[in-house]
């Protein structure tokens, strides 16, 4: 069997960029790149395997490197910056203040990036990350007022989809802020969050102001978008026009910061539960991945070699991928795990990593 | 000339950053031609609009500087200034 994309893991973790590889059926430590930096977001673009790492140097503020030969040489970039006259909510100048996310244009532009940043602007580059422009269409949308921060100070961008059928079809979700759709390539963009549920707001059905933790679209069918919420999970069939709520809190399918869907079958979707915001924790301290098959229908607990003891775990809303069967994730308190059946059975590759901000197969 | 030294973290970035001997008239100017011998070197210790960063300390001789914001706190030949992170450990070179 030749090599593919599920024998590659890249890890953005508190202390450095790691990567693993399957090598002869066992998957193994290959590389520590960037050793004791604080990694928000690490990222292959596949189009031209060019390894970016988002950075938080915390006292020294973010920055961006990017590494052409994953990750045996690395150059640092320039790092998103806001405009002069941009202004935050409460009237304060905006700077960023975390890189959360980098998603690729479409294939028929093969330089283009985009960047989800703190305090909720959209960037994208041209130039392949040499420089970067804050879309002010987004930026000066005037539902920004109801933009707030969450488990940070302010709104977080924090997914981005290209529609790989039109790349002017742009979806983004902010957390604090909602889901918002541009058809025309980021000129202009229109709230989609009918159906969600802001349980933190006076009305939860207001038109903006909701928490999209992490939202996908599935490969087979873009129009069919999932996310897991701070009030729950949802999905769109219709590219975030409705969403129906699909959490199942018996099973503990409510809460959490992660998603993951198949490439193949729109209807299967994996999330690792949390006890609600204020706790942050395993579901009854006991790690589980629940997956759906039938579109948020019905919920299936998967337990199998994951702990079932006393587990403060939480995966973080980038730390979860799927590659075909294989799906990965990492927690807070630096274990790793991986399953090659789907999430029917789990295997641990470290208890002792340090706490993993973001997975991706590559 | 003025006098400028790092805390040992910015040599983590920056290696072979040690002191620096500038003309400058303001911390804002001083910065600036600091970024000039290590290109990047600014954008560490102040953000996008030139505003030091939330958590890191400049000190004129043993005062902190005053204006956060657009650091125009004037500088005098000799002066020594020191650019230090806030808290959690780092040591001056000595």
């Amino acid at each position: 069997m030749g090599e593919s994309s599920a024998d590659h893991l890249i890890l953005g973790t508190r202390k450095g960029l790691i990567r693993y590889e399957r090598r002869q059926g066992s998957w193994q430590l290959v590389q520590e790149a960037l050793p004791a930096q604080t990694i928000s977001y690490a990222f292959v673009d596949r189009r031209n395997d060019t390894l970016w790492a988002a950075l938080d140097h915390g006292h020294w503020g973010n920055k961006l490197q990017r590494s052409r030969d994953l990750g045996e040489s690395w150059e640092e970039v320039p790092t998103p910056a806001y405009p002069e006259n941009a202004k935050r909510p409460d009237g304060g100048s905006a700077a960023c203040t975390y890189l959360w996310y980098i998603a690729p244009g479409g294939e028929e532009e093969p330089n283009r990036l985009y960047f989800g940043t703190e305090p909720g602007g959209l960037f994208s580059s041209d130039d392949g990350g040499d420089s970067w422009q804050l879309n002010e269409a987004l930026w000066l949308h005037p539902s920004r007022e109801h933009w707030f921060g969450g488990g940070r100070d302010q709104a977080g961008l924090c997914s981005i989809i290209v529609d790989p059928r039109d790349s002017r079809r742009i979806t983004v979700g902010i957390s604090v802020g909602g889901v918002y759709v541009s058809e025309d390539g980021g000129e202009s963009w229109q709230g989609r969050n009918r159906g969600l549920n802001a349980c933190y707001l006076p009305n939860p059905a207001a038109e903006y102001g909701h928490d999209p933790h992490y939202m996908l679209a599935s490969p087979s069918q873009p129009d069919v978008l999932w996310q897991q919420n701070h009030c729950g999970i949802f999905r769109s069939e219709d590219g975030g026009q409705n969403w129906l709520d699909i959490s199942q809190k018996e099973t503990g399918a409510y809460f959490g910061f992660a998603i993951a869907v198949d490439e193949e079958d729109a209807r299967c979707a994996w999330v690792v539960p949390a006890v609600d915001a204020e706790y942050r924790i395993a579901v009854e301290r006991r790690l589980r991945v629940c997956r759906t098959e039938d579109g948020g229908g019905s919920w299936q607990e998967l337990t199998v070699g994951l702990p079932q003891g006393p587990s403060y775990d939480l995966v973080f809303r980038h730390a979860l991928d799927v590659s075909g069967d294989t799906l990965a994730f990492g927690t807070t308190t630096g274990n790793f795990f991986i399953s090659e059946d789907r999430g029917d059975t789990w295997q641990c590759l470290s208890h002792h990593l340090p706490p993993i901000h973001s997975v991706q197969f590559h | 000339m003025i006098q400028l030294r790092f805390t040992s973290h910015l040599e983590k970035f920056f290696p072979g950053l040690g002191e620096l001997r500038l003309e400058a008239r303001d911390v804002a100017a001083l910065i600036r031609q600091a970024d000039e011998r290590f290109p990047g070197l600014a954008a560490y210790v102040v953000n996008e609009h030139g505003a030091l960063r939330p958590h890191v300390n400049v000190f004129i001789g043993d005062e902190r500087i005053h204006d956060r914001q657009g650091l125009t706190d004037a500088l005098q030949d000799g002066d020594v200034v020191t650019i230090l992170q806030a808290l959690s450990g780092g040591m001056m070179r000595k």
